[in-house]
């Protein structure tokens, strides 16, 4: 893992000075809705790298950990008025707690077991919530509109004040990630991944890292969640925790480039507009062939670049020095 | 002069389904030996290892390290106390370079990463890696991966180091490289535990040889004398053949 | 949920026999899985999808040629076969070297695409095939036995149980379990383990596109159809033990009992839930299954 360059610093923040600019410059809804949902789903990709791409826990259930979050928040709200910033991190803490529960028997679990593992769970959570009377089962629950303000996370008039809001989310996500990608624990998380046995020869406590891993992969997927609750106000199991949006997420992370802080980012920045684009102009009638493609696009890249983007471009950078 | 005692088994035993993998198997290794473990393939050299080293769990038996009990300790705890090992099939961190990998072991005894990259330079220029630190693991030949795994178990600052074949697929060039490794490291003040097939480096390297075979300790001396035991013999060719050693 | 005295002995044979029929079908459905599994160590996330073929294609031999179901089985089978080698030449076996992540996405990939695939071509409308040569019910006094399930149900036993002579008797059967149980050794002996896995995974792919024909003369057929059925067919194969294509059958009859038994003594709504735990409480304690190695 190496350090921040000089070089990748000033790309940085170039990018963000033009991420800040764009919603001023754009001012149609639908591309605004387009780097919203952009960022939400990187943000997802980083937490789902940190216990996937660097811990090598490949988890296909990160929507439980969604859902828990936008549950917990929009729960709190609804029946006790609790404010959605402290439910945001109350949402975390119940995510993070849930998946130190499942993590724990699962530390054991690699590959294909453990993936299939985070689908059980998952699945599991969902059902569960279809059926819980106490959160509305099935029907969902419907957020208040409250006043407009930030302290009320509420806006009514228009979407720009959540782009910076997820920006912001994304950004923190981000630099979560970079500092447990550059630390003891990105070195151990990586060293896990390799295998178990090489990790606990260089005296690595495996289960207390990998419980590390998922839970913070779950608070950050927590707040996601938490932020949908609050821009669509709306969710109910069927949109919240879904196999599909677990995958997605996988998918996007693997096209950017697991194991990279930027690598989701990227995925996401390619793969969500292409989603929504295709899903508007094709998807509409029902046809299907946006999820053709989707699924095309992903059987090839597995096969022919799974490193994904940042997989690629290392390979060109390393190929010109 | 009373040198410490390192580590103290006494009966390990380990049973897979119905078979005696080690059974009820007594050594001792003083502190700076060298003591080399042989036997016929099968004899339950990597399982005492692994016995040890908290990778099996043990049926019963009592094993020490400097007077700490480690019985059926988990594995980490045990490399933290001050054991490493190496593995038969090299195990080593692919995506990762070479300095990455030594990295992560010395981090061990370090919270940041700062100091633990000074220890892991320190290490690969000991071990004869430092020129390439920069290569991935993929990159390296088997021997540079086995001194790689050498220089990872040492930055973990062990006390005591246990190697399981090493020497095994090396070129006579590579071998007498990883031999005066082995005796550097020796020099260090440190504890090692050697299973090995090749004959001549065993015998040349250790200080006491322990013969393994079907499971059981058969026999405990000096390299010579065990070299030219008729039940050692035995074992690893069969009742048709003696050797002037 | 229904208190104790409530249960009538003849709905709990009822729970059971239905239990029973389901988990045949199943098991045909995991037999295929655990062999691709087997083989060569891929989980096969597209296995629901397959499943849905093979239903469609039942569907559609009936619907423009008249074909009933059960005649249609061996045009399925190789049309599922020839699925299956195609899809691992031009795609599995080149993911085999990647990275584990390349592995695991590359099924859920072609998966997406089939699904997908039926939508654009069939629409997502459910279809049912009628009645035809079988309907109606055996009576045994409370107890319905529906035919249609019966003989789908029987169906898959007997495919299941000619699979396991073909394994045990065949030269090439004997070949593919000697590269489940161990490819190094299958190499040396002269097999060819490429042609093994190709094999397999037609194989696989062709018996759960037959379960899906047996399933079709039933079951509502609809692209999404497959998704719940690959799920709970991880769940079998890890009950049975990955690989186990014995542990694989019986799992299955066990799994479609605890479906029908847990939605009767608890929720229906949560029985696919109980398949899950099922997966979670077997690869927690015991994760060789039943009869894994």
């Amino acid at each position: 893992m190496k350090n921040l360059s000089p070089k990748h610093v000033t790309v940085g923040l170039a990018v963000l000075v033009l991420l800040i600019i764009f919603p001023m410059v754009v001012t149609q809804i639908f591309p605004l809705q387009i780097m919203i949902l952009v960022f939400m789903y990187a943000m997802l990709g980083v937490a789902w790298n940190i216990m996937g791409g660097y811990a090598g826990m490949f988890s296909f259930g990160q929507a439980a950990f969604f859902g828990i979050g936008a549950y917990t928040s929009s729960f709190l709200l609804v029946t006790f008025h609790v404010n959605p910033w402290i439910g945001l991190i109350a949402g975390g803490l119940v995510a993070a707690l849930v998946a130190a529960a499942i993590g724990y028997p699962c530390s054991n679990l690699r590959g294909h077991y453990f993936a299939i593992a985070s689908i059980a769970f998952a699945e599991i959570v969902r059902v569960h919530f279809n059926n819980w009377t106490l959160v509305n089962a099935a029907e969902g629950i419907s957020l208040p509109m409250l006043d407009e303000s930030f302290i009320n996370f509420m806006f009514h008039n228009s979407k720009v004040p959540y782009y910076y809001i997820m920006l912001a989310f994304l950004i923190i996500a981000l630099v979560v990630c970079y500092f447990v990608a550059t630390s003891k624990m990105g070195y151990y998380f990586r060293a896990i991944k390799e295998s178990h046995d090489v990790a606990e020869v260089l005296g690595v406590n495996v289960v207390r890292y990998r419980l590390m891993a998922i839970m913070i992969s779950a608070f950050l997927s927590a707040m996601a969640g938490t932020f949908y609750a609050q821009y669509v106000l709306y969710i109910d199991p069927e949109s919240v925790m879904l196999l599909a949006v677990s995958v997605q997420i996988v998918l996007l992370s693997m096209l950017g480039g697991a194991g990279s802080v930027m690598g989701p980012v990227i995925g996401a920045a390619v793969l969500i507009p292409i989603a929504e684009v295709t899903r508007v102009w094709l998807g509409h009638k029902g046809t299907g062939v946006d999820m053709l493609i989707y699924g095309f696009l992903i059987t090839i890249i597995s096969v022919y670049q799974p490193q994904g983007v940042w997989g690629l471009l290392s390979r060109i950078g390393n190929k010109i020095k | 002069m009373n040198k410490a005692i390192c580590l103290d088994v006494k009966g390990m035993t380990k049973w897979f389904g119905g078979l005696a993998a080690n059974r009820d198997i007594d050594f001792v290794v003083e502190e700076s030996e060298i003591v080399g473990i042989i036997g016929p393939n099968g004899a339950g050299k990597s399982t005492l290892f692994n016995c040890i080293t908290g990778f099996y769990k043990p049926n019963s038996g009592k094993v020490s390290f400097f007077g700490r009990d480690i019985y059926r300790m988990r594995a980490d705890k045990i490399c933290k106390l001050g054991i490493a090992r190496t593995f038969q099939i090299v195990q080593i961190i692919s995506d990762m370079t070479v300095l990455e990998n030594v990295v992560t072991g010395a981090l061990l005894r370090f919270s940041t990463i700062g100091p633990a990259i000074d220890k892991a330079l320190d290490i690969l220029a000991f071990t004869g890696l430092i020129d390439k630190k920069s290569f991935l693991g993929t990159e390296l030949t088997i021997a540079d991966k086995k001194r790689l795994e050498v220089s990872m178990a040492l930055a973990t600052q062990p006390r005591l180091l246990m190697l399981d074949e090493s020497m095994a697929g090396l070129t006579p060039v590579e071998l007498r490289q990883i031999i005066d490794l082995i005796k550097k490291i020796r020099s260090q003040g440190m504890t090692l535990v050697i299973v090995e097939h090749v004959m001549e480096a065993v015998m040349e390297i250790s200080d006491r040889v322990i013969v393994l075979n079907t499971g059981k300790k058969i026999m405990e001396g000096m390299p010579k004398e065990v070299c030219s035991s008729p039940d050692v013999i035995q074992a690893y060719l069969g009742d048709k053949y003696r050797v002037v050693c | 949920m229904l208190a104790r005295n409530e249960i009538m002995p003849e709905q709990l044979l009822q729970q059971i026999v239905n239990g029973l029929l389901i988990g045949f079908m199943y098991s045909l459905i995991a037999i295929g899985l655990t062999l691709i599994w087997g083989v060569m160590n891929i989980v096969n996330f597209a296995h629901g999808e397959f499943l849905m073929i093979g239903m469609f294609a039942s569907f559609w031999l009936f619907t423009v040629y008249g074909l009933d179901p059960l005649f249609s089985i061996p045009i399925c089978f190789l049309l599922l076969f020839l699925m299956g080698v195609f899809i691992y030449r031009f795609i599995v076996s080149k993911v085999m070297k990647g990275p584990m992540l390349a592995q695991l996405v590359v099924t859920f990939g072609i998966s997406i695409f089939l699904s997908n695939l039926a939508v654009y071509l069939w629409t997502p409308d459910f279809r049912l095939i009628p009645p035809t040569i079988l309907q109606g019910t055996w009576d045994f006094g409370e107890i319905n036995l529906s035919i249609p399930k019966t003989v789908a149900s029987l169906g898959s036993v007997v495919t299941s149980v000619c699979l396991f002579l073909f394994l045990r008797k065949s030269k090439t059967g004997k070949a593919i379990l000697a590269t489940e149980m161990d490819r190094e050794a299958a190499l040396l002996m002269g097999i060819n383990t490429e042609r093994i896995n190709s094999l397999s995974f037609g194989i696989g792919a062709a018996l759960v596109g037959v379960a899906g024909a047996f399933l079709s003369t039933y079951y509502y057929i609809y692209p999404q159809v497959g998704g719940l059925f690959g799920l709970i067919a991880f769940s079998i194969v890890a009950l049975g033990g990955f690989g186990s294509i014995e542990g694989a059958f019986i799992a299955g009859v066990l799994v479609g009992l605890a479906q029908t038994l847990g939605g009767f003594f608890f929720d229906p709504a949560y029985k696919y839930a109980i398949v899950f735990m099922i997966y979670l409480i077997t690869i927690w304690i015991r994760p060789q299954g039943l009869l894994g190695w």
